[in-house]
């Protein structure tokens, strides 16, 4: 697929831009600060509604305006979609597909497939296990955008009971209790925490289902990582991924979704009492980890600058190949990160990414895109873009 | 900041459902600007439906009396009972004409987010009508969305040591919604394909 043209309304720092692009390589070329990044982040927000810099969307608005709207042409095959969305930092976004509004915006995810390199990446290796989940999930959610529900269904149980713990024993809103009857009483309906197992059970159900799709995950990443990893970095160790589940032991691959709710329901009897304790939810997905090893050793605080390098861009290029084998090709975007790599992974990055149906480059000098990747050019300077081939 | 009164109002304001700090000054300068006519038959209704409508003494639904129309009704099946969370709940269902028993309104769903639990909810009355044993079965119409799910788990748990027939409407309802804002066909559906709730 590609994205064939891009339109944006008071998006980062540009209160109106519209560029036709063409399949094969651009890049986008001009000084730190011009708006650059702003563009491409534009396009990783429409794959994935999120951005790849920053956590929350009021960033994303032009200083001064309360909503920035990204419209994108996709083309994959002979078939076209004009994706719009609208972010409404602290409202639900809004979303049309040809025009046509959908009723919530993540039922416009899957249009347009993205795999994002930029030098935020190497957080992937170095950053907290919150890095690695968000790569998992994301590309879950690329794969098969139903999972952008089954993730915000989980997120919200989460805070649900989280907000349960933290109340503990404080006293109720409402001031509505009376006498009391025998059989609420019994049931234990008047505790604080007597609805816990009733959270207990949805946390279970929605954690089982998106466990059980990163592990499976997990274990279609684990070769391609490798084969991309001893592509871009021959002489160093084999990479490795690994699983770690607040469930405990887990095997990656397909795992029988009765087996992991047991294993999550068990893995919470546990922590109980520590959950009671310090208010929050201590086993779930959203405390496990992707640990990264590199020969023996754990990626984490192990590997040089340029391995973790490596191993981002090889988590990267396996994310691709996942992609690029469910059937239409991902756009790639490249966001200033030829200029972090020294010539044998540029080299490398260059070669594999040059055949994709469409590659984007953001670097601040021309020196910095390599030369087989020649094509479109567009100078941004000082917030305006133009072609210069 | 605004001084006392215009602040007050614009803090009461700000209290209600889906009005942020922003809409609630909003509004208060328009009423500030409004005609003390118009200003005047706003407050009129706004004491008058608090007034004069009250919350029927069996089934919490709004009612011109103690009890309201539906419980009355003789020829309204006294053995089922339909669990909603709102009045309007009630109004969405009634539309279908599918059902003939009676209602339970909740008065909301349990939501630790917004620190409602069970004891925030007319769950102890539903208790008490369920105590003598008439009803048989209970439909668990919370609304399609976590909070709601959540609510009827907890019920169908609560609920469990008694003889009872315990139903879930149907999926197909819109998830993440609001009953009420399901169509007739969909929400009539729902009702016939209602399935046991086992927990
Ligand atoms: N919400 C915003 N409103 C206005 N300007 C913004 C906003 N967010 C970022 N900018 C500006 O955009 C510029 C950074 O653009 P970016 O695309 O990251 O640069 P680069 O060309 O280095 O990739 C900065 O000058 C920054 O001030
Ligand atoms: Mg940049
Ligand atoms: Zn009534």
């Amino acid at each position: 697929m590609h994205v064939a043209q891009l339109s944006l309304t008071d998006f980062r720092s540009y209160a109106a831009v519209e560029l036709s692009l063409t399949p094969g390589v651009t890049a986008f070329v001009g000084p730190n600060g011009h708006g650059k990044t702003n563009l491409v982040e534009a396009l990783g927000y429409v794959a994935t509604h999120a951005s790849h810099r920053v956590a929350t969307d009021a960033p994303l608005v032009r200083h001064g305006a309360t909503r920035a709207v990204i419209r994108c042409l996709v083309t994959r095959d002979d078939r076209q979609a004009l994706v719009e969305l609208e972010l409404n930092p602290g409202r639900a976004n809004r979303a049309r597909i040809n025009r046509a509004p959908v009723s919530r915006a993540r039922d416009a995810l899957g249009l347009l497939r993205t795999v994002l390199f930029a030098p935020e990446d190497l957080a992937l290796v170095k950053g907290d296990p919150g890095e690695r989940r968000r790569f998992l999930d994301d590309l879950l959610v690329a794969r098969a955008p139903r999972f952008a529900g089954v993730r915000a269904d989980y997120e919200r149980v989460l805070k649900q009971r989280n907000a349960l713990l933290r109340t503990g024993a404080k006293p109720r809103r409402s001031e509505r209790r009376r006498d009391s009857d025998a059989a609420f009483t019994a049931a234990g309906a008047g505790d604080v925490l007597g609805t816990l197992d009733v959270w207990d059970s949805h946390l279970v159900r929605h954690g089982a289902e998106l466990l059980a799709a990163r592990l499976e995950l997990v274990d279609a990443l684990r070769p391609l990582v490798a084969k991309a990893y001893a592509n871009l970095a021959p002489a160093s160790g084999a990479a490795a991924l690994d699983y770690r589940s607040t469930a405990g032991e887990l095997s990656t691959g397909p795992v029988d979704r009765p087996v992991l709710e047991e294993r999550l329901r068990t893995a919470l009897g546990e922590a109980r009492q520590a959950e009671l304790d310090r208010g929050i939810t201590l086993v779930g997905p959203h405390r496990d980890d992707l640990v990264l090893g590199l020969g023996e050793l754990p990626a984490r605080g192990y590997a040089s600058h340029g391995e973790s390098w490596s191993f981002a861009l090889a988590l990267r290029l396996a994310a691709y190949d996942l992609l690029r084998a469910d059937g239409g090709d991902p756009v790639l975007i490249l966001d200033d990160v030829f200029a972090e790599l020294d010539g044998q992974r540029r080299r490398r990055l260059a070669e594999i990414v040059a055949p994709a149906e469409q590659v984007l480059i953001t670097a601040a000098v021309p020196d910095d895109v390599p030369s087989d990747l020649s094509g479109s050019w567009f100078d941004v300077v000082d917030g305006s873009v133009s072609r210069v081939r | 900041m605004y001084e006392g009164v215009v602040q007050s109002l614009i803090d009461e304001l700000g209290m209600l459902p889906g009005i942020g700090p922003k809409s609630a000054q909003r509004i208060a300068f328009h009423l500030l600007a409004a005609d003390p006519a118009d200003v005047k038959r706003l407050a009129h209704a706004l004491l008058e439906v608090k007034e004069k409508v009250r919350f029927c003494r069996i089934c919490g639904n709004v009612a011109a009396e103690d009890e309201c129309r539906i419980c009355r009704d003789q020829r309204r099946d006294p053995h089922v009972i339909c669990v909603v969370e709102e009045p309007k709940d009630v109004v969405a269902i009634e539309r279908t004409r599918e059902f003939r028993g009676r209602y339970h309104v909740l008065g909301g769903a349990i939501s630790p987010i917004d620190g409602v639990g069970p004891d925030d909810l007319r769950i102890r009355e539903l208790m008490t009508r369920l105590a003598d044993g008439q009803v048989t079965e209970l439909i668990l119409a919370t609304d399609p969305n976590l909070e709601g799910e959540a609510t009827a788990t907890y019920l169908a748990r609560l609920v469990k040591p008694m003889d009872l027939t315990v139903t879930r409407l149907a999926s197909g309802l819109p998830v993440g919604g609001d009953l009420e804002y399901a169509d007739e066909v969909t929400l009539g559906r729902a009702f016939e394909g209602r399935r046991l709730l086992d927990v």
